[in-house]
């Protein structure tokens, strides 16, 4: 019954925030100064008076801002995004086959790092202010303090450029139709890209695991198991682990944001064209239809993230499924 | 038999490192040259008042004190010091805790799979019975710790120890928030064990149950035993005990009085040479300043740390 | 050396060098960045230590001027995001349900988005250039800030004092002024200075895709964005030093903020 309730307020919640997410966008996005015409057309192209007229009559230029919203609105509502100035085509269109390169990249990477951060976290955790926790603590503190896209430049610096193991970018071979394409092609392009994004999220991943770790290990039950005579390892693995989980589901769900920003500045460095790839060209030349789709994409993106996390707080944490006595 | 006892500790001194001021390390004693013995087929009961640092007497006999204590004198067990390699394979098997409060458990456990040692047949029939003995129905194994009350909590910590058939017992303020019925019979079990032939140490504040169930009691003030006698002295009356403060604290007990304890318990930041008791002591004299020594009672159930002897 | 030596020998030695570096890129003539053909593309040398771009500018010298911009633009930014987070902070701790509800709910839509893309919207939203990032990063780092200050003031409010106060009919408003604000402020002071290290760290990021600053800005994200021209080149020196110092800038600022909470907390201050 909790768990449908909790259901319940967060679809609520999530549904009048991306409302705003698309109101806010919008007004973003319409209130700029540069013209989408002339980003369109690139710069130092001469756009003759009738050919503007035209194409702002296609996009609805003259009407007012309120006529706007309510036109992109209805028909976002309609499951039309519009048309993408940039590949000419609709926005749904551009999303889904972009996204379909992103979620290789992000879910490669997500898994990466929820294990890596998870692994290291508990180690130090465990063992705290030994040597190995001083030691992990630091390059965590170092990785997470380093912009993810130079670690991904480093790379390529050295392990494509130098030792010519990996590609220097793109989500496939150059010129192999579509068809030839084979998963394992897609993987080993996705790679070097996978684990330059893991660097954005692992460390913090790992720093906060090790947090909840200690304090874990701190707790008077844990002090009873080791008086009760039981090992380290069966410790960890039937206490320790137990209640790290938690907070660990939780925080690898709410790092889906991360991983979606991240994203971007990876594929950017590695020419991988995904969908991050595609925000930053929409908003440099200014393909407005498309900025917004990706926008209102990314954020459906993380809310359903936090929902995930919250239910499964839910479902995880007898104090709330079992529902007795509990009060905030 | 009755000679060697199960539990022999001699002087033991537990101190901590903290930092203190600016960057000066201070160590200060929490216990300091506490003496006690514990027999087979006896309750020991270590009474004393709040934060006078008893739970962690026995943590230091279980090996879990905190990593910045570092202990001093000996602990015996069956007549053979008690390493830390030793504590560390008998723990659990032949000294067992029971802690005192519900956050000993795993909050996110089923009560009745931690209080199994293993995951087995043998230790499910044993945690089994001793819910049954203990009055928990077998829901209770199924449910959570936040879903137990108190009085359940401390009987499921107590059934812990019958998945092992331990010779000593150390059981952490057992009784603090029971109502009297519960009390009595949460000690009830404790003699029963006891009567089954293993060593009972009851360490808590409520000297009053405590009296009525044990053999003896071991008074704990300021980090050390001032007095330790049989159990029957504290009913038979205060001419029986040595100790002025144990005297005191016979005083105050409900039905000789309620007369209060003046002063403060010394804090263990404070330096002490001589008696631990001299500012609080109606006695005192100028000999009390020196080391006291410890005088054995001629029967070998106690001894008090007193200049005034017995 | 103990601990406590250690903490203020830590924040004096961040502080020295972020100084310098910030001092040091502001006193670089432009002069000195003067396109010299003759020696462009040349790897780190004792003249050149970081190496020479494809002008043949001092990589050195434009790294340093760039991170002097990127402290600029990370200091002002993270201030503004600071003196949010305690205005909605502190307003949603004080007043009524209504008014912490909305709040929480404006964190968690600022939060809804992933920051490069409210970035880049609101860069887009403003015309790109300094004023994009300025604001762009001022209005999307205020949000974790924010929720430890109001959870901070929660706890305040629930103190003996406060309801004392309460009850001696001092106004809302005169409890923030008078007994919760100056409680949250060594909170903020910390806050602060850790919020830097993540503004600093989008302001590169987002410079690098592109927007905010045009490509004749010194800044640390446009030549990493340049650098990626020559990444098949060889020439690993135009991106590998201009990280590194911008790495080191902000693990200094993290070092500077944690040894600062050090000292301030009462509790660690001790170990």
């Amino acid at each position: 019954m909790n768990v449908i309730k909790i259901i319940f307020k967060n679809s609520i919640r999530m549904i009048t925030l991306l409302i705003a997410v698309a109101i806010a966008s919008f007004i973003l996005v319409t209130s700029s100064p540069i013209d989408p015409v002339q980003s369109y057309v690139r710069e130092g192209v001469a756009v003759s008076a009738e050919q503007r007229e035209e194409i702002a009559n296609y996009w609805g230029l003259y009407n007012s801002p309120i006529e706007r919203f309510e036109n992109w609105g209805k028909n976002i509502l309609n499951g039309d995004m519009g048309t993408s100035l940039i590949y000419r085509k609709p926005v749904s269109e551009v999303i889904g086959e972009k996204f379909q390169s992103s979620i290789i990249l992000m879910s490669i990477s997500w898994i990466i790092s929820g294990i890596l951060g998870f692994v290291l976290g508990v180690i130090m955790g465990v063992f705290e202010s030994s040597k190995i926790d001083k030691f992990i603590r630091n390059i965590c503190f170092i990785i997470s303090s380093t912009p993810s896209f130079w670690i991904g430049m480093m790379f390529l610096i050295i392990f494509s450029v130098k030792l010519g193991w990996f590609p220097i970018g793109f989500s496939v071979p150059i010129g192999v139709s579509s068809d030839n394409i084979t998963f394992s092609q897609k993987l080993y392009h996705a790679i070097l890209p996978a684990i330059t994004l893991s660097f954005s999220s692992f460390s913090n991943i790992a720093l906060h695991t090790r947090a909840k770790i200690t304090e874990i290990m701190k707790s008077n039950y844990i002090l009873f198991a080791k008086a009760r005579g039981e090992s380290l390892f069966n410790i960890i693995k039937r206490h320790v682990l137990r209640n790290a989980l938690i907070p660990a589901v939780t925080l690898q769900f709410a790092s889906i944001s991360e991983i979606f920003g991240g994203s971007i500045l990876a594929e950017q460095v590695f020419s991988y064209p995904g969908l991050g790839q595609t925000a930053v060209d929409a908003g440099l030349r200014g393909d407005i239809p498309l900025l917004l789709g990706i926008a209102l994409i990314s954020s459906i993106f993380v809310f359903l993230g936090n929902i995930i996390a919250n239910i499964l707080y839910a479902v995880l944490d007898p104090k709330i499924r079992e529902g007795a006595k509990y009060s905030e | 038999m009755k000679n060697i006892p199960e539990i022999e500790i001699e002087n033991l001194s537990i101190t901590f490192k903290i930092y203190e001021k600016g960057l000066i390390q201070k160590n200060i004693k929490t216990i300091s040259n506490l003496c006690l013995k514990a027999y087979k087929g006896e309750i020991l009961a270590v009474v004393g008042s709040s934060g006078s640092g008893k739970s962690l007497l026995a943590h230091a006999i279980m090996g879990i004190l905190p990593k910045n204590a570092t202990v001093t004198g000996s602990i015996k067990y069956k007549g053979s010091e008690l390493t830390e390699k030793r504590i560390h394979n008998l723990r659990g098997k032949e000294i067992c805790i029971i802690p005192q409060s519900v956050s000993y458990l795993d909050p996110l456990m089923k009560v009745g799979s931690q209080v199994m040692i293993k995951n087995n047949k043998s230790c499910f029939e044993k945690m089994r019975n001793a819910f049954k003995r203990y009055d928990l129905c077998e829901n209770a194994e199924k449910l959570y710790p936040f879903q137990y009350s108190g009085g359940m909590a401390r009987r499921a910590l107590i059934s812990t120890v019958e998945q092992t058939e331990p010779s000593v017992i150390i059981a952490d303020e057992p009784t603090p928030g029971l109502d009297k019925q519960m009390a009595y019979k949460t000690m009830k079990y404790f003699r029963d064990f006891a009567d089954k032939g293993k060593a009972v140490i009851i360490i808590t504040h409520d000297i009053d149950i405590a009296v009525q169930y044990a053999d003896k009691v071991s008074v704990f003030y300021g980090g050390t035993t001032l007095e330790t006698t049989k159990a029957e002295n504290f009913i038979k009356g205060e001419k029986y005990l040595c100790h002025p403060y144990t005297k005191a604290l016979y005083n105050a007990l409900p039905q000789n009085g309620f007369k209060p304890v003046e002063g403060f318990q010394p804090s263990p930041y404070d330096v002490f040479e001589g008696c631990i008791y001299y500012d609080r002591c109606d006695i005192r004299c100028e000999k009390c300043k020196e080391n006291i020594p410890i005088y054995n009672f001629p029967d070998g159930s106690g001894f008090v740390r007193c200049i005034n002897g017995y | 050396m103990n601990r406590r030596k250690k903490t203020i020998f830590l924040i004096c030695v961040s502080i020295i060098v972020i100084f310098s570096v910030f001092i040091g890129g502001l006193i670089i003539p432009e002069t000195a960045l003067k396109a010299d053909f003759s020696i462009k593309n040349s790897s780190p040398s004792l003249n050149h230590i970081f190496g020479t771009d494809y002008m043949g500018r001092d990589m050195f010298l434009r790294t340093i001027k760039g991170m002097s911009t990127s402290i600029i633009i990370g200091m002002v930014s993270s201030f503004i995001s600071v003196v949010i987070a305690v205005v909605l902070g502190t307003v949603a701790g004080t007043f009524s349900k209504y008014v912490d509800g909305f709040v929480c709910w404006l964190i968690d839509f600022v939060m809804g988005i992933p920051h490069i893309i409210l970035l880049i919207l609101i860069s887009f939203a403003l015309g790109r250039g300094f004023k994009g990032i300025f604001i762009g990063i001022a209005v999307t780092h205020w949000t974790s800030l924010a929720r430890i200050i109001r959870g901070e003031v929660i706890q305040i409010k629930n103190e003996q004092y406060i309801k004392i106060s309460k009850k001696m009919g001092k106004s809302k408003f005169y409890i923030m002024k008078n007994h919760i604000l100056p409680f949250i402020i060594p909170q903020t002071i910390i806050g602060g200075i850790l919020l830097f290290p993540h503004a600093i760290l989008h302001e590169a990021s987002v410079t690098f895709l592109g927007f905010g600053l045009s490509p004749e800005t010194p800044a640390i994200g446009i030549i990493l964005s340049e650098s990626m021209k020559y990444i098949t080149t060889g020439y690993w020196w135009l991106a590998f030093f201009p990280g590194l110092v911008l790495i080191i800038v902000v693990v200094l600022f993290d070092i500077l903020g944690e040894n600062i909470k050090l000292l301030i907390n009462p509790y660690t201050s001790q170990e």
